[in-house]
């Protein structure tokens, strides 16, 4: 009997009973999809990750104040001391002590009540210097950022995002208007241009940026404390470099050794694998629930076609009696469970295709398509079939032909 | 031609079979030491009433079971040394079966159903529809070809089960009750198709508890709780 003979016998029975070939099927359909949203889901989330921590610049150094066990850990800080000055800041920008520090912006972050007219909203204000702009790789969409001048003067300036400038200003021209926050009035001197780096938690696109002076200023203390030390190394290649150098001028500033550091360092590579790291326990997690699904799916299509095969035993009896060796009534069989297990792979590679293609609509979450998942998954709802099916199929196979034909 | 001569050497030779089927502590013994030769070209009824063993004879005539004990030869060959996959291939190729319950598979028009031992024969799709088109001519069903068991008569069933029981040209047809579920008219079908394949030389062994039927063979087996017995040579 020739495969091709076969494959159409086996196509003959599952066309036969369609319902219940779907139904086999759903098992795997569900699996199959659900694989390949659940890898689309953590592959988008990683893309979106890396996109965002690449938005933050390039050669980035990340100083945070408090001490760090490794990457991504937080030890609790010793209070005062563990800050960050604009001193340090200006030690790390001496091109005596870090020749391959480039930039460094410091930044103050709190969140504020900004007022234009009648109008309200709530945003976050950075407070930084002039470098800023250079070190984020940010540009301006109008006006400008301000100057070394309006910086050492505590100028009532600001220079707003653009989703804040929409808020306060309905998508009218802001520069030259007027922002009232905590009392004070600062003039719109320029708007960035949109980053594209926008998560829930961190909208590059809604802040109030002003001189590190004025944020101090209107937050009623000098000694507000420094959030985030942004450094840029003068490359790629010096960026190591550069880490040991930021991290020897610090230790130094601070006057403690490298175990009681009272600071972190993050490198962006580093914060992408934190990121990631969680990311992954999540898509492995989930791939992981779609898997038992898979197996459930599977043992479906073992049940139906030990079912089929004591439906079918006269059929089977028949064909023995007519010359079928068990060899070929074990390829049918193989090859029908193989069928169920292909077609439910291709249906549920379809809906997971349909799937990573509305559901970004739908939840506002990145769902990439992975040709190498489609793949694994394909050959996965065949192994599945496959596999199932060695067992109900060396059944018939083995049933004597007199039994077979005998059984009303 | 009549294989009655000399040299006739028999195509099944039976030597003290015997068959014993054990359900649970109960052992029937279907057959107890059956001792029969039957030659190439004979037409042989075996008649008996309810029960004696004829179904279970026929099934070790056609290798679709094996003696408890005693020797079965098929054409020479001691069936008890052949392995499953050469059991099939002697059904395929040297056996044609009709069954009381004509055995047709429901989803498949008379044509694939006729053609499907030529498929485990591992002839070519289009020799295959030629020779099922020609064998259900040969039955007089050539304008139903397309047409699925469920759309054909009890009657025209069996004659599709015919067609299909010759389509490989074997050298026997063992038919089990062939004309039990069919009337008059489609009885004399059936029997004057197994007359006609006894003219062209196949050796036909008919199983039947009507005497009627039997009558139309040249030899008359009579089974008997299991036991045989030879019957008054028809004229
Ligand atoms: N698989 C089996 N298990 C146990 N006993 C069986 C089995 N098959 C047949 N028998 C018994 O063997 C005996 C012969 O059965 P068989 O089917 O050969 O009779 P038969 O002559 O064909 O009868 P009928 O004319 O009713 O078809 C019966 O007593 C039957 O009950
Ligand atoms: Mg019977």
């Amino acid at each position: 009997m020739t495969w091709f003979e076969t494959l159409r016998t086996a196509g003959d029975a599952v066309r036969a009973h369609r319902l219940r070939s779907l139904l086999t099927m759903l098992g795997i359909v569900i699996g199959i999809s659900s694989v390949v949203l659940t890898v689309g889901l953590g592959l988008g989330a990683q893309d979106k990750v890396r996109d965002q921590i690449d938005a933050l610049g390039s050669n980035l150094l990340i100083v945070s104040p408090g001490s760090s066990t490794g990457t991504g850990g937080v030890r609790g800080g010793f209070g005062s001391s563990s800050m960050l000055t604009l001193a340090d800041a200006e030690a790390i920008a001496d091109k005596a002590v870090a020749p391959d520090v480039a930039r460094v912006a410091p930044t103050t972050s709190t969140t504020t009540s900004l007022a234009a007219g009648t109008t309200n909203w709530t945003s976050r204000l950075v407070g930084t210097t002039t470098t800023w702009e250079q070190v984020r790789s940010r540009t301006l969409a109008s006006g400008r950022f301000f100057t070394a001048d309006e910086l050492t003067t505590g100028a009532d300036v600001v220079v707003l995002g653009p989703d804040t400038s929409n808020e306060l200003f309905s998508f009218g021209s802001p520069v030259g208007q007027t922002v009232t926050v905590n009392g004070a009035s600062l003039t719109v001197i320029g708007v960035l241009e949109a980053s594209g780096a926008t998560t829930e938690d961190s909208n590059e696109d809604d802040l109030a940026v002003v001189p590190i002076t004025t944020a101090q200023r209107l937050g009623g203390s000098t000694s507000i404390a420094i959030a985030t030390m942004y450094v840029e190394a003068t490359s790629a290649d010096t960026l190591s470099a550069a880490y040991q150098e930021v991290n020897a001028a610090l230790l130094t500033a601070h006057d403690v050794t490298g175990e009681e550091a009272d600071f972190s360092i993050a490198t962006q590579d580093a914060l992408l694998e934190t990121a990631n790291s969680t990311n992954r326990t999540m898509t492995i997690l989930l791939a992981g629930i779609a898997a038992i699904s898979l197996l459930v799916g599977g043992i479906g299509v073992m049940n139906i076609m030990l079912v089929s095969v004591t439906e079918r035993i006269r059929e089977i009896g028949l064909r023995k009696a007519l010359g079928a060796t068990p060899s070929a009534i074990r390829r049918q069989f193989l090859i029908e469970a193989s069928l169920l297990g292909v077609f439910g792979g291709v249906i549920g590679v379809s809906i997971g295709v349909v799937g990573t293609v509305v559901l970004p609509d739908l939840i506002d979450q990145p769902v990439s398509i992975s040709a190498p998942a489609i793949a694994a998954a394909l050959l996965v709802a065949l192994g599945l079939g496959v596999g199932f099916g060695v067992y109900p199929a060396s059944r018939a196979a083995r049933l004597t032909p007199i039994d077979a034909l005998r059984s009303e | 031609m009549k294989a009655h001569g000399a040299d006739a050497r028999p195509i099944l030779d039976l030597t003290g079979v015997r068959k014993t089927y054990s359900t649970g502590a109960v052992a029937v013994e279907a057959l107890r030491g059956i001792d029969v030769q039957i030659n190439a070209g004979e037409y042989v009824a075996i008649i008996g009433p309810s029960g004696s063993g004829k179904s279970t004879l026929m099934h070790i005539l056609g290798c679709l079971d094996v003696p408890t004990e005693g020797r079965y030869e098929l054409a020479g060959r001691d069936v008890s040394d052949l392995d499953e996959a050469e059991l099939a291939a002697i059904r395929n190729r040297e056996i044609g079966f009709v069954f009381q319950q004509f055995n047709l598979l429901a989803d498949m028009t008379a044509l694939r159903n006729v053609a499907l031992p030529l498929v485990y024969a591992g002839v070519p799709g289009h020799e295959r529809e030629r020779r099922a088109r020609q064998a259900l001519e040969r039955v007089g069903l050539g304008d139903r070809a397309d047409h699925r068991p469920g759309e054909l008569s009890g009657g025209q069933q069996q004659r599709v089960a015919v067609a299909r029981a010759l389509v490989t040209e074997p050298a026997m047809i063992l038919a089990d009750e062939p004309t039990g579920n069919l009337d008059s008219v489609s009885t004399d079908d059936v029997l004057g198709l197994f007359a006609e394949l006894h003219e062209a030389g196949r050796t036909i062994v008919l199983i039947t508890h009507d005497h009627e039927v039997a009558e139309q063979a040249e030899r008359v087996l009579t089974i008997r709780d299991g036991e045989i017995s030879e019957a008054v040579v028809v004229p």
